[in-house]
């Protein structure tokens, strides 16, 4: 076992027990916190699993902006969760575990991690990469399979954005920075 | 006062550093992990910083958001018309060699401009939505 | 030890059941939301382990090696994050005004102000 495999294991590892304590703190504020640190630890898995540009969008998207918003809306809603008196974990524990369970026997089938003759290798990716030079010419080959090979998706992204744009300032609207707040501004 | 001072003095310092970082990660994602998307969300990062440290109202001041209601489709339109420009070139819609008189210089310079128009769009929206929650007053 | 070859699959299948006993048995809107977040970024390590090539290195074209990682999967999961962070962030709009409306963000007290009518 290499170096980047104990790492591998290690970071996981924690992501597992920050999971755990998610489910049990009831304080929202310590929730946000931990599920930034969530996120930037699995940056640091992508890194070690050689995804240099998902970690980079993970770090920025998951521990800057998702953290931030999150700590906005707690600051406008509550600070604690209500504590659970009547509810009984044992029927959704039933269904967590059997969807688990399903799902291990369903991913039991799958090659061995990081096996190069793995059919997802096979396809569409060799071409990508032995086409990437003489075709695009520029080096990093994500941008070029995200900007060129498969551009269109990338279209369609950019119109999700904006739409979450349109929409959150259709929910929340903003703020005017004069002193006269007109009526109409709000919408109910 | 005392504890802001610390604050305010690093802000002050670090917001010029992260927007140029942000434009380097734009225009250097050709070479190394970057691109429109991480360079929009830092260069959001960027301004949020200046706001969290200086208030709500000095950054809609600096950075208005009426400027910022027009750059968000403004990214998704030079997408869509580096599209429509292959088009009218005589290519398919994003195709990118016809861009130029030899195709590589095309695809540099097709995905350099979706990557502008991307990195605009995702900027703009993300600093939208800080706008939009940091605005919200409490209980109105 | 078949198990420990497929560890990173297991670990994600986990993370992923977590976040799902998070949306399901806690009554509090935000913290649903991150356990729905929880669930995306779960679903994001089981597809980056399934493209990762042993001997492999970042998906840069570098003079000395010709075998590089599957640059497919880290794109698609590109634009997952980022389309997940959008909807994240309309969900916790949502979740501000609905607080407004209803003065509580716990799902059974909501529940309970809806019957009442």
């Amino acid at each position: 076992m290499n170096l980047d495999s104990a790492i591998d294991i290690l970071l996981l590892a924690f992501m597992a027990v920050i999971a755990i304590a998610i489910v049990r703190i009831r304080d929202l504020f310590g929730i946000a916190m931990l599920f930034s640190i969530f996120s930037l630890l699995s940056a640091g898995v992508f890194t070690v699993m050689d995804a240099a540009d998902v970690a980079f969008t993970e770090a920025a998207v998951g521990a800057g902006i998702s953290t931030i918003l999150m700590l906005a809306t707690l600051t406008r809603t509550a600070r604690k969760e209500k504590p659970n008196q009547s509810k009984n974990p044992a029927l959704p524990m039933l269904v967590v575990f059997i969807t688990g369970a399903v799902l291990v026997f369903g991913t039991s089938d799958l090659p061995r991690f990081g096996d190069p003759n793995a059919p997802i290798h096979q396809h569409v990716a060799p071409r990508y990469i032995e086409e990437s030079r003489s075709e695009i010419g520029i080096p990093n080959m994500v941008t070029s399979v995200l900007a060129s090979y498969r551009g269109y998706d990338t279209l369609g992204e950019t119109t999700v954005i904006f739409t979450a744009g349109i929409a959150v300032m259709a929910l929340l609207g903003l703020r005017r920075s004069r002193r006269r707040e007109d009526d109409e501004e709000e919408t109910d | 006062m005392l504890h802001h001072t610390v604050l305010r003095v690093i802000a002050k310092l670090l917001v010029p550093v992260i927007l140029l970082f942000a434009f380097y990660v734009q225009f250097h994602g050709d070479f190394s992990p970057g691109g429109g998307f991480q360079a929009g969300v830092i260069f959001a990062t960027g301004i949020i910083l200046y706001a969290l440290v200086f208030g709500l109202d000095d950054t809609m001041r600096a950075v208005p958001p009426g400027v910022l209601k027009i750059l968000s489709p403004t990214g998704v339109l030079i997408y869509a018309g580096v599209g429509m420009e292959t088009m009218l070139l005589g290519g398919n819609y994003l195709d990118y060699d016809f861009l130029a008189h030899e195709p590589t210089h095309g695809q540099h310079l097709g995905i350099f401009l979706v990557e502008l128009g991307v990195g605009v769009t995702v900027a703009s929206t993300m600093l939208l939505l800080y706008y939009a929650f940091a605005g919200r007053e409490q209980g109105q | 030890m078949r198990f420990l070859q497929l560890y990173n699959y297991e670990i994600a299948i986990f993370l992923a059941m977590v976040g799902l006993y998070i949306v399901v048995s806690r009554g509090n809107l935000v913290k649903k939301i991150a356990g729905l977040s929880m669930f995306q970024t779960s679903v994001f390590i089981l597809y980056i382990s399934m493209g990762v090539v042993q001997g492999g290195t970042v998906p840069i074209l570098i003079e000395g090696t010709q075998r590089y990682s599957n640059p497919l999967p880290h794109v698609l999961i590109l634009t997952a994050i980022v389309v997940g962070v959008a909807t994240t962030a309309v969900a916790l709009s949502l979740v501000i005004r609905i607080n407004e409306s209803y003065g509580t963000v716990e799902e059974d007290e909501i529940h309970q102000q809806d019957e009442s009518f």
